[in-house]
């Protein structure tokens, strides 16, 4: 993966000409290491050079959510941060949540609420669920959409967000007794 | 707390139990869509792609006196720089009147004036920072009213444009694009009868549509011949390729248009938009794909919105209710562009008056240029505007008489027998207002304004609340004679491959096109592939996705390709099963006998051609097409506006209670229910979605969102920063869709559409429920906390 990456010029970004420096990381478990210009923000690094375009950029200021990913376990815009800064780190994008060709719950539950219409803030949308579940397994709905308030959708009028996170919570709590 | 009620069904019960039709399967690309695999124009990117970005003007309206682009092209990297000076080409939907890149002067501050190709976007962006423009600006036309006087010209060849003539109406040395009357009864007569009189003027704010993925367009123009193949996130493949052909003279068959997965559109991708700059910037670069994504800003500033509105309004009425006259004036702020806010203000004028019968009515929509980001379609078509307007002057006119606004609009809602203010019959079949407005009124458990006297209390606890009502309709605004089309195919294993020329930008309209397919072939709705990637050199012709007419114009065409499919089988069939057609019929993936059950050709047998056990084949590969085209449609009288403009009418009504803090001005909505008339729902997952996701769309009309400007004319506001849009800790406790499915004769399995009617009158519904809890008529959108203090301060005073 890394050597296929590091001779790829990214086609939209210019390089600043500062000098390279070298990114280790984990991202959906695999581990990267590659040269980077130290301007690039982290959505870039991930669309353009892991080819990983789940994420998306509404807006690129951070307002919007589409390009949430989760970055040592905390939901963060990626598109306002470094991706120097992920050195070290463990990210998780949309393409990790699913695991050998099977959906996760969360996935499940999206579908089965029509938690999606157009479907482009839906990995945003998924992944700060993602982060929520993970550090809140059972949440308030309040804390569901305090959680997801970052996140911009202009389509499903988030009911049907906030019944697919309650019945994700519901399921993975059933499974991890089982 | 439960959010979202099961959207649950009133009125006629089906007869038929179906497979499919009213149940919910999952969208057909729903797994695409939650893995992060489903590919946007925003994710493409093609080998040797180029970037493009623009320079826009900072002036409202300016005089561009020179242009120097010399150091931008000496750039490294840049391969191409261009300017109006290079680009003789007008657009236009309905007027003819937007150059690709400004001419000699520009019109709202935002105007693209030159755009650079380079081979990354920083070179792109570094481009435009050398580029010189000298401007003189000129004295700037910023509202209706300025717009009326014509002091300004924004158009000073308004008089020798091109437009669609007979349709729309622009008025020589002015700022009226567009001018329609409707004219029915004698308004003067009316006036007369009227034993009260009300009066008044509402206004609403320019509003972006905000579809998550920008508007992007990646286009290849080849420049030895006039071919040109685009990918665009776009709602009108064959509308832009016809606007395309028109604009430079070359043929349809010339462009390809290829739409993958769209982020939103809600009319803001409908016509056509960056598709023109791409071509000519490509093809200056040897052919080389060229990709244009707006900017976040740019979707604000540059791209168009919703018109903003002044409505005028006089209402007369008889003391026991009855509504005799009516006179209206709807000027629209379409900004620079006519674009579709001139088809805006021709809805408006067989819309505008709401559900109502009114005997004697003048209604007048002028759609009018200014010096702002111009406006276009925007879900609903501008009926959430005009019901802004009618909604509030409908309870004001109960507020006058004293009367109960439900019993007041109960008194005058469109009914069987009536006619419309363009002298359309309102028939059984229909679909029924009332039945709306009487299932929303028992949902929030309406009881009539509360008194004085209890708002007095309620306001000592600091929390005052109140319940409101308003109805709506709408009907597609689109040509008389509008069309779409689909085919068919079967593959050897019994499948069907349909394809449509409509785009699912979320909406759903695949899922329910494949369950009409899998309903009327009797089949498995897993075997029914709906091709996702719309192609104009390969999907069949549809005008345009927009106006809630695709379920009922698509589902029509759909029913028909299923019967020409299974027409085609049968024939077959026959011949070897040696019995008449008509004493065959089909099930179970088999045509059989009506009798002999055992007499049976499954469809995977005929899916190729029939094949004898002594190879001898007959019949082929099947193909099935159908089309739909609106029937028995007209233009309107250019004088009076009289004809018959409606497919079919959608009926809704809201219901909504809110509680205000006295102290903030915030209002927080407890409820909000709504029901449609859809006649029948195909998928009641989907329609649910549309209802919640329509009504919040409108809850930020109501509340939070609009337009600001400078005294210059500057937008002041093109960012989620300052341009917010609801989140979801800004919505409704609960929202209940309610469905009415009284059948519509002609609509598939009797259905009509609403994917766009949800979020009309919602701004009305909250206002009306504003006047209940606090005694106080708001006339003007948003209705931001600002407003609502400083309109209850002036209540004190």
């Amino acid at each position: 993966m890394c050597a296929e990456h590091e001779h790829k010029a990214a086609q939209t970004y210019q390089d600043s000409g500062l000098p390279r420096v070298l990114l280790n990381c984990t991202v959906n478990g695999e581990n990267v290491s590659q040269w980077i210009d130290p301007t690039m923000s982290l959505l870039h690094f991930l669309r353009h050079e892991l080819n990983l375009l789940g994420t998306k950029e509404g807006c690129g200021e951070g307002e919007c959510g589409a390009c949430t990913i989760i970055f040592n376990g905390r939901a963060v815009n990626s598109c306002l941060v470094l991706a120097q800064e992920a050195e070290g780190s463990r990210i998780l994008t949309v393409e990790g949540l699913g695991q050998e060709g099977q959906l996760s719950i969360l996935q499940q539950e999206f579908i089965k609420e029509d938690a999606l219409q157009c479907g482009f803030c839906t990995p945003g949308m998924l992944m700060s669920a993602r982060a929520l579940l993970d550090r809140n397994p059972e949440p308030e709905e309040e804390e569901i959409k305090e959680a997801i308030a970052g996140n911009l959708c202009r389509c499903t009028g988030y009911y049907p967000i906030i019944e697919a996170i309650k019945k994700a919570s519901e399921r993975e709590k059933e499974a991890s007794q089982r | 707390m439960t959010l979202v009620m099961e959207g649950r069904s009133e009125g006629a019960m089906r007869e038929a139990g179906y497979r499919y039709v009213g149940h919910s399967p999952d969208r057909q690309e729903a797994l695409e869509k939650v893995t992060g695999r489903a590919r946007y124009v925003h994710d493409m990117e093609l080998p040797g792609m180029l970037y493009a970005k623009m320079l826009h003007s900072p002036y409202a309206h300016a005089e561009i006196l020179s242009l120097d682009v010399s150091e931008a092209k000496a750039l490294p990297g840049v391969k191409a720089v261009l300017t109006g000076r290079e680009l003789p080409y007008l657009l236009g939907l309905y007027m003819v009147d937007k150059p690709i890149l400004a001419q000699h002067k520009v019109r709202y501050q935002g105007e693209p004036v030159a755009a650079v190709a380079a081979v990354d976007t920083r070179t792109a962006a570094k481009a435009l920072s050398l580029i010189k423009v000298e401007y003189q600006p000129l004295p700037a036309v910023l509202s209706v009213e300025e717009a009326l006087t014509g002091g300004v010209l924004v158009h000073e060849d308004i008089n020798t444009l091109d437009y669609v003539k007979g349709v729309f109406f622009p008025q020589p040395n002015s700022n009226i694009a567009s001018w329609h009357k409707t004219i029915k009864g004698d308004i003067q007569k009316g006036f007369a009868q009227a034993e009260l009189t009300i009066e008044n003027e509402w206004r609403l704010p320019q509003v972006a549509h905000v579809p998550l993925e920008t508007h992007v367009v990646i286009v290849q123009a080849d420049p030895y011949s006039p071919k040109v193949k685009i990918w665009s996130s776009s709602q009108s493949p064959f509308a832009v390729r016809n606007l395309l052909a028109k604009a430079f003279g070359i043929s349809r068959g010339d462009i390809t248009v290829v739409v993958p997965y769209i982020g939103g559109g809600f009319g803001g991708k409908a016509g056509i938009h960056l598709e023109p700059l791409g071509v000519v910037l490509s093809r200056v670069c040897q052919g080389r794909p060229v990709k244009i994504q707006a900017t976040r800003e740019e979707e604000f500033n540059q791209l168009p919105t919703r018109e903003g509105l002044r409505g005028r309004v006089k209402t007369g009425v008889t003391k026991d209710g009855k509504i005799v006259a009516e006179e209206i004036y709807f000027d629209w702020d379409g900004g620079a562009y006519a674009d579709y806010s001139v088809n805006v203000g021709r809805a408006a004028g067989y819309a505008g008056a709401g559900p109502y019968e009114i005997p004697n009515i003048e209604l007048h929509s002028r759609t009018l240029y200014t010096n702002k980001v111009f406006g276009t379609a925007y879900r609903g078509f501008g009926h959430l505007e005009t019901h802004w307007v009618i909604e509030r002057q409908m309870d004001l006119a109960a507020q006058a008489l004293e009367m109960d606004p439900y019993e007041f609009r109960m008194k005058n809602l469109l009914r069987e027998g009536a006619t419309t203010i363009t002298g359309e019959k309102i028939t059984a079949h229909s679909g029924c207002v009332d039945q709306c407005l009487e299932a929303v009124a028992k949902e929030i458990a309406w009881t009539g304004y509360q008194s004085a006297a209890e708002r007095e209390k309620a306001f000592k606890t600091g929390k005052v609340r109140g319940k409101g009502l308003a109805v709506l309709h709408k009907a597609p605004a689109m040509p008389p004679n509008t069309s779409t089309s689909a085919i068919m195919q079967m593959d050897e294993d019994g499948t069907v491959r349909l394809l449509l020329g409509a785009i699912d930008m979320g909406q759903g309209a695949y899922t329910t096109m494949a369950q009409i397919a899998a309903e009327v072939l009797d089949m498995p709705l897993e075997k029914v592939k709906v091709i996702w990637e719309n192609d104009t050199d390969k999907n069949p012709y549809d005008w345009q996705t927009v106006a809630s007419k695709y379920t009922f114009m698509g589902g029509n065409a759909v029913i028909r390709c299923a019967q020409d499919l299974l027409r085609q089988m049968k024939e077959v069939a026959a011949c070897v099963l040696r019995c008449p057609v008509d004493e065959l019929t089909h099930g179970n993936e088999r045509i059989r006998h009506i009798q002999h059950q055992d007499k049976a050709i499954a469809f995977k047998d005929l899916a190729l051609g029939y094949a004898y056990q002594n190879g001898t084949g007959i019949g082929g590969p099947l193909i099935g097409r159908g089309v739909y085209m609106a029937e028995g449609l007209t233009n309107l009288d250019p004088a009076t506006g009289q004809g018959l403009p409606a497919l079919d009418w959608t009926y809704g009504a809201h219901g909504a209670e809110i509680e205000i803090d006295v102290e903030t001005g915030e209002i927080h909505v407890l409820k909000i229910a709504s029901a449609f008339d859809v006649g029948q729902v195909i998928n009641r997952k989907l329609a649910v979605g549309q209802v919640v996701g329509g009504v919040i769309q409108g809850l930020g009309s109501a509340l939070i969102e609009g337009y600001k400007y400078s005294p210059e004319g500057r937008l002041l506001n093109p960012s989620f920063t300052d341009n917010k849009i609801p989140t979801a800790k800004d919505i409704p406790d609960r929202v209940v869709p309610i469905f009415i499915e009284n059948p519509q004769r002609d609509g598939p399995f009797g259905a009509r559409g609403v994917g766009e009617h949800p979020m009309i009158s919602v701004p009305s519904v909250l206002a009306n429920a504003v006047y209940d809890a606090l005694g106080v008529n708001f006339y003007e959108l948003p209705l931001s906390p600002e407003r609502i203090v400083s309109g209850l301060a002036r209540q004190k005073e």
